[in-house]
């Protein structure tokens, strides 16, 4: 790249978000593109194919009323970059990095390439350290651990985003490390983004957090920068400031709509659903940028979301995502109309990286079965109570009689949490207590040991060590 | 002031450069692209504008900018210093890259795969004046320890030994030297997408031991047999990938991380040094070899991974090893064909994959198998393919998985509902097939204990029993079935549990030798029988105290290696004791 600003004057073409210049020279891949027409504000775009005979700009900003052969177009010779330092924690930005609220535009303390570049495999460290997020359904049974990247899989009308909000007011660092919260909205309405702003305020959390605003008014192709402005932020702020910083990032559908209607605007040959079939390597460029170094204090961690499609697990964006990231919360639309929140279905949701962020040291030595044990008796009695539907409660044998019971009080009395956050001892303490109700012989998960010692104090119910 | 006759870029698209004038490079030659020194590989001519897939993040690859081809094409060197290794698609190895460029994978970097200065102890076989070709043994070097490195007269080379180095040597000096001059190293190159010569293939009998009860003792594999593994996301693919390349009986493993996390890579980076390897108690990492191309790495790199790996494969293949290739995924290998395919506006077939997607994915099965080894002394080497396959939806039905499934000689089909159980490996026992079934059932017989056959047999039938009861229970309740038929799905329960379950996190439980699985089996199928007798004379399937008896069938599951085989005489002590116990508390108990 050649680094030195050139201008075009007239542009020979344009459709949709896309523009075309014939005869360039020395265009890069990915080039930083400015595009000024007299009485319009500066366009801005980026070289999607670069061409000595015709090269092809994608503009991020509205289209209408651009005529090319007036515009003059600028290579700048630089690729895409973004502000990035701790000046930026308490700030609230567009999805492009442009000040909304009313502060002057970061300076930043380095410019970044919004791209980044893949960590080197090698170099990771093994994610292992729990986060406790307050919800029951996710520290017990579904554990995050720093570094990991868990997305949550909610329905159209489902309260993702305030799931998101209360783990964000919840998650804790322990020991009182230095954390921070990098939020991107993308294509979210102004409703959802002020109900979150209002939220953030009020908690206090908004002084630890950068947020990067695509609204859904906002132009289609901004969608694709506001994740990679996030990250880029994330990704100094944890490996080069060595804060631990959680990413939400919703809703990562409207993401995947932008990539559809760019490919197509670009008549790309379309995959499943006409998404693009490139979209489980641009989905990955995303999401593993989560993680850990060695030998670097910070970490990254992402929490996406995203809304499926028809409630359709296996509509390509949730099955991509499902494929990139380690394991998945899933949100259910029949807890939610029961009015239990957070409504986590567990049976469906999987944390990968629980077995490393749990146990002795890090949780307690006996989540793992504990775990299991509220498992499997909630997944017998949600099996009890679809054969129920259909032969009747009264045709169930004894066992399923009492895991349908157990079904019911799991989702009311451990999934539901309306007084807000717990703490893990008090997570636990939930689950033995419905484990308790049951006869010993159905707990084939729990062997005699942990039984044993649960029933005994001094250890009962904390996640303290004992003194 | 440029040369006119420098190639230079005429338009970058996606990882895809087109360059001009090139007319005198050959299809698959590489080239170096850019200043910032990209590899690319010639894959399209028409006149003298070549179309090369760069193989490095393109952003910031301008038009004008120089392509200078190399003369060669894809290779890999091949020589002492492989194992242990962390290699990228390409073959630099990555803690290389770490240390010359950082955290983060930079575009352009070179590192050697094999350290040219490190000096290896060569102890040779041959003499001034043997006539020696291809794959003959030169000599050896002990390359890790306990682990002899075969040098062997490169394919397609021949000759009369005329001097013969030995002591330390690197891989730059020769080992070797031919009567016309030749130089034999300790290493050579090798072309990664063309396979390796054999003299021979050979039939498959002798089972690959993968320590999984599951495909042990329902779809075993042959060594040198090939396996696709298909399961939507998070059935337990990669635990299945790792899990044999901790446990699975082979000299040598070689993992492909193809388009997969690189959190897994961390994992297995973290795990395996620790581990001891259950053949020779030293470090797993000692015979393993990794290539990782994560899901954010350049795609087309990802593309290349799987040849590299599989001609690492290959040489210690040829050398005698039993050799295990995992590939984790094949799926995002056909992705990353797709994405190329698409950006040179090929014809696509079905779902966008470009036609030749069947037959690539063919002549990379075929590189498998069990082969008597080029040259003397006689030698067979084995290539056992275990491959991970992602379809979209979990759908089996779509190109890639059909491709593999018509290719692969086992299937291990995982279903997501038995996932969602928490049931692992969760292996859909009545999808799943193995071809290689009949010609190894004798080896299993002799080795793993008399009866295996007809045990297998009875467990399966008995499965098949459980399922279809099942489905009449969901439809009248439990309650309205005959004790008979419910203790078959009791059993059923049980049998799923102990022999097909198991957790790859168990300490203890992890690997199944042969042993332990037929126990498990045999004692399963006698608890059954006794509880059948019982029933059959006229107890009531409630009165019947099966709680010892499962728990000493539990306890024998996991137990370790060493402590297994002391708890079978006390199984089957509990289980004979079943016929006379009945539930405490009611009339009539002891
Ligand atoms: N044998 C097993 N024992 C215990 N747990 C298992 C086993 N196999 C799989 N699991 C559980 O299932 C999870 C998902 O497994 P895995 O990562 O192998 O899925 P996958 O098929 O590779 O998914 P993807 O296609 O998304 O990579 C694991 O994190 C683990 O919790
Ligand atoms: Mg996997």
């Amino acid at each position: 790249m050649s680094g030195l600003a050139r201008t075009y004057r007239g542009a020979d073409g344009a459709a949709g978000p896309l523009l075309f210049l014939h005869r360039t020279a020395q265009v890069a891949l990915g080039e930083w593109v400015t595009v000024t027409m007299p009485g319009a504000p500066d366009r801005r775009g980026q070289v999607i194919d670069a061409g000595e005979a015709m090269t092809v700009v994608q503009v991020l900003d509205d289209t209408l009323g651009l005529a090319p052969g007036r515009a003059a177009v600028t290579l700048t010779g630089e690729v895409a970059r973004a502000a990035v330092g701790p000046e930026l924690i308490g700030r609230a930005l567009s999805g492009v990095g442009r000040p909304l609220d009313g502060l002057p535009a970061p300076i930043g303390a380095a410019l970044r390439p919004l791209n980044g570049a893949p960590m080197n495999p090698a170099r990771r460290l093994r994610p292992s350290e729990f986060i406790e997020t307050g919800i029951s359904a996710i520290d017990g049974m579904n554990t995050l651990v720093r570094g990991q990247k868990l997305p949550v899989f909610s329905g159209p009308g489902l309260p993702a985003l305030e799931l998101a909000a209360a783990i964000v007011e919840q998650a804790r660092a322990p020991r009182g490390e230095p954390f921070a919260v990098v939020f991107a909205g993308i294509g979210i309405t102004a409703r959802e983004t002020r109900g979150f702003l209002e939220r953030f305020a009020k908690s206090g959390a908004l002084e630890r957090s950068v947020l990067y605003l695509n609204q859904a008014s906002d132009p289609t192709i901004e969608r694709l920068l506001a994740p990679r402005m996030a990250l880029t932020a994330a990704e100094y702020l944890a490996f080069e400031c060595g804060l631990h910083v959680l990413v939400v990032m919703a809703d990562i559908t409207h993401y995947c709509e932008a990539l559809r209607e760019i490919a197509t605007a670009r008549q790309e040959i379309p995959g499943r659903r006409g998404y693009p079939g490139y979209m489980y390597t641009d989905l990955a460029t995303i999401f593993e940028r989560a993680g850990l170094l060695r030998d670097r204090p910070g970490s990254l961690t992402q929490l996406p979301i995203l809304t499926m499609p028809d409630d359709d697990i296996t509509h390509p964006i949730p099955d991509l995502t499902g494929y990139i990231t380690e394991g998945q919360i899933v949100l259910s639309r029949d807890l939610h109309r029961r009015g239990i929140f957070p409504p986590v279905d567990v049976l469906p949701s999987l944390s990968r990286l629980m077995n490393a962020g749990i146990g002795r040291g890090r949780t307690v030595a006996e989540h793992r079965p504990w775990a299991d044990q509220l498992y499997a008796l909630y997944a017998a009695g949600r099996e009890a109570r679809l054969m129920a539907a259909i032969v009747g409660e009264a045709g169930l044998g004894a066992a399923d009689r009492r895991a349908l019971a157990f079904a019911e009080r799991f989702e009311r009395e451990f999934v539901a949490q309306p007084d807000g956050g717990r703490r893990l001892d008090e997570t636990l303490g939930t689950g033995w207590r419905l484990l308790e109700g049951m006869p010993r012989e159905d707990l084939t998960r729990l062997s005699d040991a942990i039984w044993a010692a649960h029933a005994e104090p001094p250890n009962r119910h904390t996640a303290e060590p004992s003194g | 002031m440029t040369d006119p006759r420098t190639a230079r870029i005429r338009r970058v698209t996606g990882t895809l450069v087109e360059a001009a004038p090139l007319p005198e490079v050959g299809l698959y030659e590489l080239a170096v692209v850019g200043h910032q020194r990209l590899l690319g590989e010639v894959i399209r001519l028409e006149g003298d504008l070549a179309t090369l897939q760069v193989y490095e993040d393109t952003n910031g690859l301008a038009t004008g900018e120089p392509v200078v081809p190399t003369g060669r094409s894809l290779e890999i060197e091949l020589g002492p210093g492989l194992l242990g290794s962390i290699l990228d698609g390409l073959g630099r190895p990555l803690p290389d890259l770490a240390r010359t460029h950082g955290d983060f994978l930079p575009a352009g970097a070179e590192a050697a795969t094999l350290d040219p200065a490190r000096r290896w102890d060569f102890t040779p076989v041959v003499a001034a004046g043997a006539a020696v070709s291809a794959g003959d043994l030169l000599g050896t070097v002990e390359e890790r320890p306990g682990f002899q490195h075969r040098i062997l007269v490169p394919p397609g080379t021949a000759g009369v030994v005329a001097t013969v180095a030995s002591g330390p040597l690197t891989i730059r000096e020769p080992a070797v030297t031919l009567g016309d001059g030749t130089p034999l190293y300790l290493s050579h190159r090798w072309r990664v997408r063309q396979p390796r010569p054999v003299a021979e293939r050979l039939g498959d009998d002798r089972p690959f031991l993968t320590g999984q009860r599951i495909f042990d003792f329902l779809f075993p594999v042959a060594e040198g047999g090939t396996v696709a593994v298909p399961g939507g996301f998070g059935t337990g693919k990669t635990v299945i990938e790792q899990s044999l390349a901790k446990w699975a009986d082979a000299d040598i493993i070689v993992y492909i991380g193809c388009g997969e996390r690189g959190n897994e890579m961390a994992e297995v980076l973290s795990e395996f040094p620790e581990l001891a390897d259950p053949r020779t108690g030293r470090s797993l990492m000692d015979r393993t070899i990794m290539v990782v191309n994560t899901s954010n790495m350049p795609v087309a790199a990802r593309e290349a991974s799987v040849y590299l790996g599989m001609t690492l494969a290959e040489y210690y293949r040829d050398q005698g090893c039993r050799v295990a290739l995992m590939a984790d995924s094949l799926s995002r290998w056909a992705e990353a064909l797709r994405e190329i395919s698409a950006r040179l506006a090929e014809m696509p077939g079905e779902e966008g994959y470009p036609t030749y997607l069947a037959s690539r994915l063919g002549t990379f099965y075929e590189r498998a198998g069990r082969v008597r080894c080029q040259g003397a002394p006689e030698r067979t080497g084995a290539l056992t393919l275990i491959t991970a396959i992602s379809p979209p939806g979990g759908d089996f039905s779509e190109p890639v998985t059909q491709a593999c499934l018509r290719v692969a000689g086992a299937v291990w089909a995982l279903d997501p509902s038995l996932a969602h159980q928490r049931h692992f490996p969760a292996v859909d026992w009545e999808t799943s097939y193995s071809e290689y079934l009949a010609r190894t059932q004798p080896w299993f017989e002799r080795e793993g204990g008399a009866g295996w056959g007809a045990a297998r047999r009875r467990l399966v039938e008995l499965l098949q029993r459980g399922r279809e009861l099942k489905e009449i229970a969901a439809l009248v309740g439990p309650d309205a079935l005959q004790d008979e038929d419910r203790l078959i799905l009791e059993s059923a329960r049980l049998l799923r549990e102990l022999v097909l379950a198991q957790s790859a996190y168990s300490a203890t439980d992890a690997s199944s030798p042969v042993g332990k699985t037929l126990a498990l089996a045999r004692l399963g199928l006698a608890l059954h029988d006794a509880a059948a007798a019982a029933t059959a004379a006229g107890r009531p399937l409630e009165r019947l105290d099966l709680t010892g008896a499962r728990r000493a069938l539990a306890a024998l599951r996991d137990a370790g290696p060493a402590d297994w085989p002391g708890l079978v005489a006390g199984a089957e002590v509990a289980v004979r004791e079943v016929a006379g116990r009945e539930v405490a508390g009611r009339e009539g108990g002891p």
